[in-house]
């Protein structure tokens, strides 16, 4: 039960989480309007990423994410091979000091939809590892229980391509990941704006999580806040319990007491 | 030997300490990770790991990203 105006919180792998956005931090155009839009969105895990080192640049990511208090979310995008995963994240644990690691293995470059039997392969291994596993996945329903089944405390199913801002294009299938796994659902990718994340929350799922959606917005600082409250009110709607749909009208006000003119 | 894809002049024997000065980074910089020849080089091991002629070696940091 929700308690005040407050949303319950979150719970992945022991964690509690008060807020259900999780933040990208890929696209914004600087490391202060990221800065204002993390503290906008309310957001307390945000994903990074790990590349070559570059001697040129400027500002730490790492200071400045350190700065707002958020907790870290290495990712493995980019990897197109278990293998290649596998060896990302344990550089990642290295580098970040959490076991945690948002597992991305890519099979396809125009659509940039996960790899099905690498994404699992390398789930395994480093759930086998003791990796906190987060894979990001199809929005298919087996896939999902295979992905819990092999050890992931969280399952990431995409609403639609990776920065497409499509929104969610199969509500039915994350309705049906909702009900086949008893572990978080977090809707990843595809989010376009704030009714995409009410929508994901509205079926079921436990956070939501945005990242071009908010940095390439026009004022990403704005859209943050929108995401926020958006996810609040579908969190909120969904253990509200919605009315069920009617194919015809059912009048709110009584006929009892109608005037016979 | 190649350090993040680019043929390094650091002769063989150094240690990845080294390598990450070159880089302006210091051994104690946060955020940072460093494989060789794709095997993770625990940070423990940075100042004493010599490295071999032909190694291969990425050094690797936080990147805005997902």
């Amino acid at each position: 039960m929700m308690t005040g105006e407050d949303e319950d919180a979150l719970l992945i792998a022991g964690r509690a989480l008060r807020s259900r956005l999780l933040l990208g931090t890929g696209g914004f155009p600087s490391l202060e309007l990221m800065s204002e839009a993390i503290a906008a969105s309310g957001s307390e895990l945000v994903t990074v990423a790990l590349r070559r080192v570059d001697p040129a640049a400027r500002g730490s990511l790492i200071d400045v994410l350190s700065g707002a208090g958020v907790q870290l979310l290495p990712n493995t995008a980019g990897c197109r091979t278990a293998r290649d995963a596998v060896l990302t994240a344990k550089l990642a644990r290295e580098a970040f000091a959490t076991d945690w690691i948002k597992l991305e293995v890519i099979g396809d470059e125009d659509t940039l939809l996960p790899d099905a039997p690498e994404l699992l392969r390398a789930a395994e291994e480093l759930v086998d590892e003791g990796f906190t596993v987060l894979p990001y996945t199809t929005d298919d329903p087996v896939l999902a229980r295979r992905l819990v089944d092999v050890g992931c405390p969280a399952v990431m199913p995409l609403g639609s391509p990776i920065g497409s801002g499509m929104g969610i294009r199969n509500p039915y299938n994350i309705g049906l990941i909702r009900e086949s796994v008893t572990v978080p659902v977090v809707l990843d990718a595809g989010v376009g704006t704030a009714s995409d994340a009410a929508l994901a929350m509205e079926l079921g799922c436990d956070a939501v999580m945005a990242a071009s959606a908010i940095s390439r917005a026009q004022d990403p600082v704005r859209m943050a806040r929108a995401m926020r409250h958006a996810v609040r009110a579908g969190r909120l709607a969904y253990t509200a319990g919605r009315i069920p749909r009617r194919h015809y009208a059912r009048a709110s006000t009584p006929d009892e007491g109608l005037p016979d003119f | 030997m190649i350090v993040n894809g680019e043929r390094s002049e650091i002769p063989a024997g150094e240690t990845v300490a080294a390598v990450l000065r070159r880089l302006g980074l210091e051994a104690n910089t946060r955020g940072v990770a460093v494989a060789i020849d794709g095997e993770v080089l625990p940070r423990a091991c940075w100042e004493t790991f010599a490295l071999p002629r032909d190694a291969r070696v990425e050094v690797l940091t936080a990147m805005q990203g997902g």
